[in-house]
């Protein structure tokens, strides 16, 4: 299995998580994980995926995510799970 | 399971902290392109390049995307061209610069190293005609690095070429006055040049490797200094563990980065340099570090305890999360490319004197130091053969980059753009070293290297 993480970062508003979902949804990608809170008004989401079946490349996938966030004023991020494991496991 | 936490700190390091892979460097052999004609070599020498690269900015493109961390630079380094050249009648070598500009522009990399000398215990006619093509070669192109090592701790140190390389620096800033004589920003004086160096401008690919190899170099001063911050008031065996603890993360990040590089270029993973590089960008500096353990100003009375610190938890924590460390290792301090430096430089904190000194515990050297254009060009060369002597005698690499910026007197500032940043022209000591320079010869080697 291929995974990776999605970071959402940003101000609180109605949608998030579905427009997020749809894009996903789209790319037949599979949410395995969703993690969220709030501080403040700052809004963080943390999404493990598994990427195995995606029917786009993972440029792609990053740049329709990057064109949602930018529609919602959100800063979203897709990275390959390989980068967490190599910094935070031994 | 990866944790919240983990996820979000490691967001925090690229987005917030300046976290990213300084570069991607490609070694690439051409010492299958030596031929009696000079035409037919460089036409070897650019099939090579381009054959071997083709997909070097492709994949750094795809590895950036992939994995969210920017990479700053692809760059390629080369056999040095005074060995491949000899090969070849030619009497200037200029032209193999222009081969390498015009391979690098077809390929997209930022940087192409190698345009070099090895001639720490003599020239030969090869390495000669290089060295006296060096201003002319940096002057007419954009992307060619150059650099010529003087002195190993093995032959000691070869003051014929200091003296000489004196000459070519003021040349090749006087080719390039009007921008700010940035030709020299390009060049660099080693001693004891490592083979397997992925940062420019001294990159150039070792007799010693193979055909085709990648090399990677990490940036995260941002992230070190931010580490730092939530370590206030505590005691220096302290800041030592959380800089160990920071630098064993950016150099995971250099290991999976080089390792996937080589995997999707098929060309073997050579080493990943631990060199804590600065940027131009705030908050990415080495000098802030140092003044974040508690220094007013980088340059000031501790300077060089608080650097020899750092260096060596950043090495200790390096060591163990890459397979192989290689290259330069250690803290860059170069003037020009870090906020903190030039406005220590600026405030009267920093001096040429502090720099040195500097250099006995880091690895790098003077580098990217802007000085008043009319410096006498045996002054320069003294300069060179200090910094030489330093690491000579210590068994380190050490090594000059100086720019004497033409019509600028010490106080001015020069700007250079992008990463080589904006260097104020630093003091140099007026009294004369002309009588030593012109002495010549060789500086036999330390005792150190009797080592058998």
């Amino acid at each position: 299995m291929e995974r990776a993480v999605i970071t959402v970062l940003g101000k609180d508003k109605v949608g998030i998580i579905a427009a997020v979902s749809k894009v996903l949804a789209d790319s037949n990608v599979n949410i395995l994980d969703i993690s969220q809170t709030l501080m403040q008004d700052l809004f963080t989401m943390v999404m493990l995926t598994d990427i195995t079946g995606s029917n786009v490349t993972f440029g792609e996938l990053a740049d329709r995510l990057d064109a949602v966030g930018r529609e919602l004023a959100l800063q979203i991020k897709i990275q390959h799970e390989d980068i967490f494991n190599s910094m935070h496991r031994i | 399971m990866l944790t919240k936490y983990e996820i979000l700190e490691t967001y925090k390091m690229i987005h917030d902290e300046c976290l990213d892979i300084r570069t991607i460097t490609m070694g690439i052999s051409l010492r299958d392109c030596c031929h009696p004609d000079g035409e037919v070599c460089r036409s070897r020498i650019y099939d090579k390049i381009t054959r071997c690269a083709k997909d070097l900015v492709k994949t750094g493109q795809e590895i950036e995307k992939e994995y969210g961390i920017p990479i700053i630079n692809k760059r390629i380094s080369v056999t040095p061209i005074a060995l491949v050249a000899e090969s070849c009648e030619d009497e200037d070598y200029v032209a193999f610069a222009h081969t390498m500009e015009k391979a690098a522009n077809e390929l997209g990399v930022d940087f192409i190293g190698g345009f070099t000398a090895l001639v720490h215990k003599g020239a030969t006619p090869g390495d000669k005609k290089l060295i006296a093509s060096i201003p002319e070669a940096l002057a007419s192109t954009k992307k060619v690095c150059s650099s010529v090592n003087a002195a190993t701790t093995k032959a000691g140190i070869n003051m014929d070429i200091i003296a000489q390389m004196g000459r070519v620096i003021k040349k090749a800033a006087e080719l390039t006055a009007d921008q700010g004589g940035v030709a020299c920003a390009k060049l660099v004086v080693f001693a004891n040049a490592p083979e397997d160096n992925p940062f420019m401008a001294g990159a150039f690919h070792g007799i010693g490797e193979p055909d085709c190899v990648i090399n990677v170099g990490v940036s995260g001063p941002g992230v070190v200094k931010c580490a730092l911050e939530k370590a206030k008031g505590a005691d220096l065996g302290t800041l030592a563990e959380v800089i160990k603890k920071t630098a064993f993360k950016i150099t995971r990040m250099g290991q999976l980065v080089a390792q996937e590089a080589s995997k999707r270029l098929n060309v073997p993973f050579g080493i990943v340099d631990l060199s804590l590089a600065p940027t131009p960008a705030v908050g990415d500096s080495v000098a802030y570090i140092l003044e974040e353990m508690g220094l007013e100003k980088c340059g000031t009375h501790g300077t060089i305890a608080a650097l020899a610190l750092l260096n060596d938890a950043v090495k200790k924590g390096g060591i163990m999360a890459s397979s192989y460390v290689g290259g330069l290792s250690g803290a860059f301090i170069p003037v020009s490319e870090d906020a903190g430096m030039i406005k220590a430089v600026q405030d009267g904190a920093l001096s040429i004197e502090m720099l040195k000194a500097m250099t006995c515990v880091c690895s790098v050297g003077l580098d990217m130091i802007a000085v008043p254009g009319d410096t006498p060009e045996e002054t320069i060369s003294a300069i060179i053969a200090d910094e030489l002597a330093i690491g000579a005698v210590n068994n380190k690499t050490t090594a000059v980059r100086i720019i004497p910026a033409p019509g600028k007197s010490a106080g001015d500032t020069v700007e250079f753009g992008g990463l080589l940043g904006t260097a104020p022209v630093m003091t140099v000591n007026k009294y004369s070293s002309s009588g030593f320079i012109n002495r010549g010869g060789r500086i036999p080697a330390p005792v150190i290297s009797l080592r058998n």
